[in-house]
């Protein structure tokens, strides 16, 4: 089964992200396909690189983006979301006059149509939320 | 773009002002719109303050964005089910709601209330119904 994944809630404050990505791990190892993961709302705070939990924590992020590459797993951050939450990739931060950008490896940002499409091109579209 | 058709249903669980998610649920049904999809929206718990009618939000500094749910019949969003219970629970009526409506394309244009009222056990015939739910 193809599955689309919504997370919707930050990562570290809420569980959302967390059970996503077990839930994304589980669903490939039991030879489902998750093409694509969509983060909305205050989930797009999981694609910054510049997070830093303490080292005997997990990464999140990291845990994203080398899921990501193994199973070719397209990670799409939010526009809308992400601009209003400092979330940005080089394009966006030199269009907007931004002295930075912070988009982990693996992620990119595009538009919420990326959100739609995930439905209509997926079985089943699993929303991870508070 | 995809030709398939699939019953999306945006339900809104939460109160418009206090977190962002009932304005970011209403960017994604906008957007969505452009899909061509067979839409339909659910209100029910909190959500249902979202439609409450005379809605002002000076104090607070942030946007009313309520009169963008009277803007969804042009964008071919014409079915809105809120919750009976819902309503009643937080001592409010299909009066306090503000009047959506469409212009019916397959009855001569003619104007039709968006809003319709259901109970629990019919919202959940709607929601069994979808091909894909998204909550906020």
């Amino acid at each position: 089964m193809k599955f689309g994944i919504v997370v919707s809630e930050g990562p570290y404050t809420h569980q959302a992200s967390d059970t996503a990505f077990n839930f994304a791990k589980a669903a490939l190892e039991n030879g489902h396909e998750v093409p694509r993961v969509f983060f909305y709302h205050d989930g797009v705070n999981v694609g910054t690189r510049l997070s830093i939990p303490p080292q005997d924590e997990r990464n999140i992020q990291q845990q994203w983006t080398a899921l990501g590459k193994e199973h070719n797993i397209d990670l799409v951050i939010c526009i809308a979301a992400a601009q209003r939450r400092g979330l940005l990739d080089e394009n966006e931060a030199n269009r907007q006059g931004k002295d930075a950008n912070n988009i982990a490896d693996g992620f990119r940002i595009s538009g919420l149509g990326q959100l739609i499409e995930m439905g209509i091109q997926t079985d089943r579209l699993m929303t991870f939320g508070d | 773009m995809s030709e398939t058709v699939k019953k999306f249903l945006y339900v809104n669980r939460k109160a418009p002002y206090g977190t962002i998610y009932a304005l970011e649920a209403l960017e994604v049904v906008l957007i969505g719109a452009a899909f061509d999809q067979d839409v339909s929206m659910a209100f029910l718990d909190d959500g249902v303050f979202q439609l409450v009618k005379g809605q002002s939000t000076d104090g607070i500094g942030v946007k009313n964005f309520s009169p963008t749910f009277r803007a969804l019949g042009d964008y071919e969003v014409t079915k809105l089910f809120v919750e009976q219970e819902s309503l009643d629970e937080r001592g409010l009526t299909a009066d306090d709601l503000q009047e959506i409506t469409y212009e019916d394309e397959d009855d001569d244009w003619e104007e039709k209330p968006s809003i319709r009222i259901v109970s629990r056990s019919e919202m959940s015939d709607v929601m069994a119904d979808q091909d894909v739910v998204l909550s906020f």
